[in-house]
């Protein structure tokens, strides 16, 4: 027990709510050790894109990093099994900062226009955007497919974003943010004859910026990790995303895969949702409650 | 709820909402419209023409016994997927919950997995336990125990269970700490005065105080099973043995894709639609109004 510990007469003997002592050290342990059981799978991948091919198909394969990591992730992001990872990487990137900031941009338009403006058919639309809430792509995937073929789309950018962008998640929140923001500021900005546009861009968009970075980490990990979607209209290997072209470095058949290479591949498909989940832990977390309640 | 002061004019709000309405429309309501459509007919096998069959798509459906199988297959699979993600995630926090130091250490280690995309979850898992080079199932085998997914329907539903909780342990995790957090320590102390001891304290007034958490998490984790473990299926049973991990997702699109019927995959499209809806309304409703905060 800490002697150095203040203690007034109202609080309740040490040990009785927080932990201390052994208890203390117990409660750490069992921390660590859940850590480590969560963390074993994505060691384990680790370790496997630092060895050779040979260590891993005669098991069981070693429990600590080998010298092969260079090897392994040059061969992985330059040449891959069917098209480089550098390539995949990069479609992965383009297609997660579409979608984040495409919904970011057209909810933010579209909530100003709720909140701020009375116009014929407001309450349509409103109902409109609410309706495709939680309707997720997966429910509706053979007519989407059909909609992005007819359109020349499949293979392209476009198509891997627009579908995804299509739900009102993000306007319901900004719309939810914008009924809480004084009225007295457009009071002002109206009686100093200031336009809708300027006091959007000068007064609701700086106001909104811890807002939109938050739903940016959130919409940047929904996009990076979606693999349904891109699994159907990327046939051109040159545009599969890391995530989905994952899958299809598995060789059909009996064939051994190459697992070191697509062990690397799926710490690199890793990398970039971890580093800005961990870098903008505060901003996420708020994402995530905001967005979910 | 209404802003006091909006601005005027009509034109440039409909500016404003058109590309959100126009993505929406296209993307989403179209879609969704033809998957209604589309499950009241049957195309011919060269895809020339319909053949109108009002709901007997719905009727051939629910009769079928492998569509039957699969909805319980689902209901088999979320309610997993939910207790296995929450029960440890609920235990972490109550256990970080009363550490004063090292918290927020623990809370950063344990939000990497919620990073890692859903399909990369599959890979990682499918790598422990596959029956040629898994380190999992090579210490099972040497423990007596011959583990083998691809042949044993209910070692595959337990791979596909604990690989798509994996991820949700995190998420689950950081609502709960929030929770626990929020409780007023002034609360936990009287009952520690009055000589409840921990597991007491825990269950008549922790648990009552995480019912709102609870009960939201119960929703959005269910929702989660239903709809974004398609990549932790695709890529570790794609659906198998004997269509035992086959959830109602998974079997729009094999039946959609691979096996180019339509006209029943329309169909279960719109039966998941009023599935989601129903979850929805669900929450919204039921859930918002029960639970005591």
């Amino acid at each position: 027990m800490s002697d150095t510990l203040k203690t007034y007469p109202n609080d309740p003997p040490p040990g009785m709510v927080e932990k201390r002592g052994a208890s203390l050290w117990f409660s750490h342990a069992i921390m660590i050790f859940g850590v480590l059981i969560v963390f074993f799978p994505i060691w384990l991948a680790f370790v496997a894109s630092t060895v050779t091919q040979p260590e891993i198909v005669q098991p069981p394969m070693p429990l600590w990093p080998g010298d092969q990591f260079f090897n392994n992730y040059r061969e992985a992001l330059v040449s891959g099994v069917n098209v480089p990872v550098a390539t995949m990487l990069l479609n992965s990137l383009i297609m997660a900062m579409g979608i984040a900031i495409g919904k970011i941009v057209i909810s933010l338009l579209s909530a100003f226009a709720i909140v701020y403006f009375k116009f014929p058919g407001k309450m349509i639309f409103f109902w409109l955007i609410f309706m495709t809430l939680m309707l997720p792509v997966e429910v509706r995937i053979v007519p989407t497919y059909e909609v992005i073929a007819g359109f020349g789309m499949l293979n392209s950018y476009g198509g891997l974003i627009l579908p995804l962008i299509a739900s009102a998640t993000a306007t319901f929140l900004f719309r939810q943010f914008f009924m809480t923001v004084p009225d007295e500021l457009a009071e002002a900005a109206r009686v100093d004859g200031a336009s809708p546009m300027r006091f959007f861009w000068d007064i609701l968009f700086p106001m909104s910026r811890t807002n939109i970075a938050a739903l940016f980490v959130i919409l940047f990990i929904y996009g990076w990790n979606q693999y349904l979607w891109p699994l159907l209209i990327t046939t051109d290997p040159s545009m599969n995303t890391i995530v989905m072209g994952i899958k299809q470095m598995f060789p059909s058949g009996d064939d051994v895969a190459n697992w070191p290479v697509i062990m690397a591949t799926s710490i690199l498909a890793m990398i970039p949702p971890v580093i800005v989940v961990i870098s903008m832990q505060k901003l996420f977390i708020r994402g995530l409650v905001d967005s979910e309640k | 709820m209404e802003k006091r002061v909006t601005f005027k004019g009509w034109l440039l709000p409909l500016c404003l909402i058109a590309p959100q309405v126009l993505v929406t429309a296209v993307f989403f309501f179209y879609p969704a419209g033809q998957a209604i459509w589309q499950s009241l007919f049957i195309p011919d096998p060269f895809g020339l023409s319909m053949q109108y069959v009002g709901l007997g798509n719905f009727e051939y459906l629910l009769s079928d016994p492998y569509y039957r199988a699969s909805f319980l297959t689902t209901a088999i699979f979320s309610t997993l997927v939910t207790l296995a993600s929450m029960i440890p995630a609920l235990f972490l926090a109550v256990v970080a919950d009363r550490l004063i130091k090292g918290a927020g250490v623990y809370r950063t280690m344990l939000i990497w997995p919620y990073a890692v995309a859903p399909a990369i979850a599959g890979v990682l898992w499918l790598f422990m336990f596959n029956t040629r080079v898994g380190v999992v199932s090579w210490y099972l085998g040497n423990l007596g125990y011959d583990w083998n997914h691809v042949l044993n329907g209910g070692e595959a539903m337990g791979l596909v269970v604990v690989a798509s909780a994996w991820g949700r342990i995190s998420y689950n995790f950081l609502f709960f700490f929030a929770a626990l957090q929020s409780i007023p320590k002034s609360v936990i102390e009287a009952a520690a005065i009055d000589g409840a001891r921990f597991w007491r304290r825990f269950w008549t007034i922790v648990l009552p105080l995480l019912s709102p958490t609870t009960f939201f998490l119960l929703v959005v984790n269910v929702v989660y099973a239903f709809f974004e473990t398609f990549g932790v299926i695709h890529t570790i049973t794609s659906g198998g043995p004997q269509q035992s991990t086959t959830i109602l997702v998974y079997k729009v699109f094999s039946d959609g894709f691979v096996g180019q019927d339509l006209g029943s995959s329309a169909a279960q499209s719109v039966i998941l639609l009023f599935v989601v809806g129903a979850l929805t309304i669900f929450q919204f409703k039921f859930i918002e109004r029960r639970v005591h905060y």
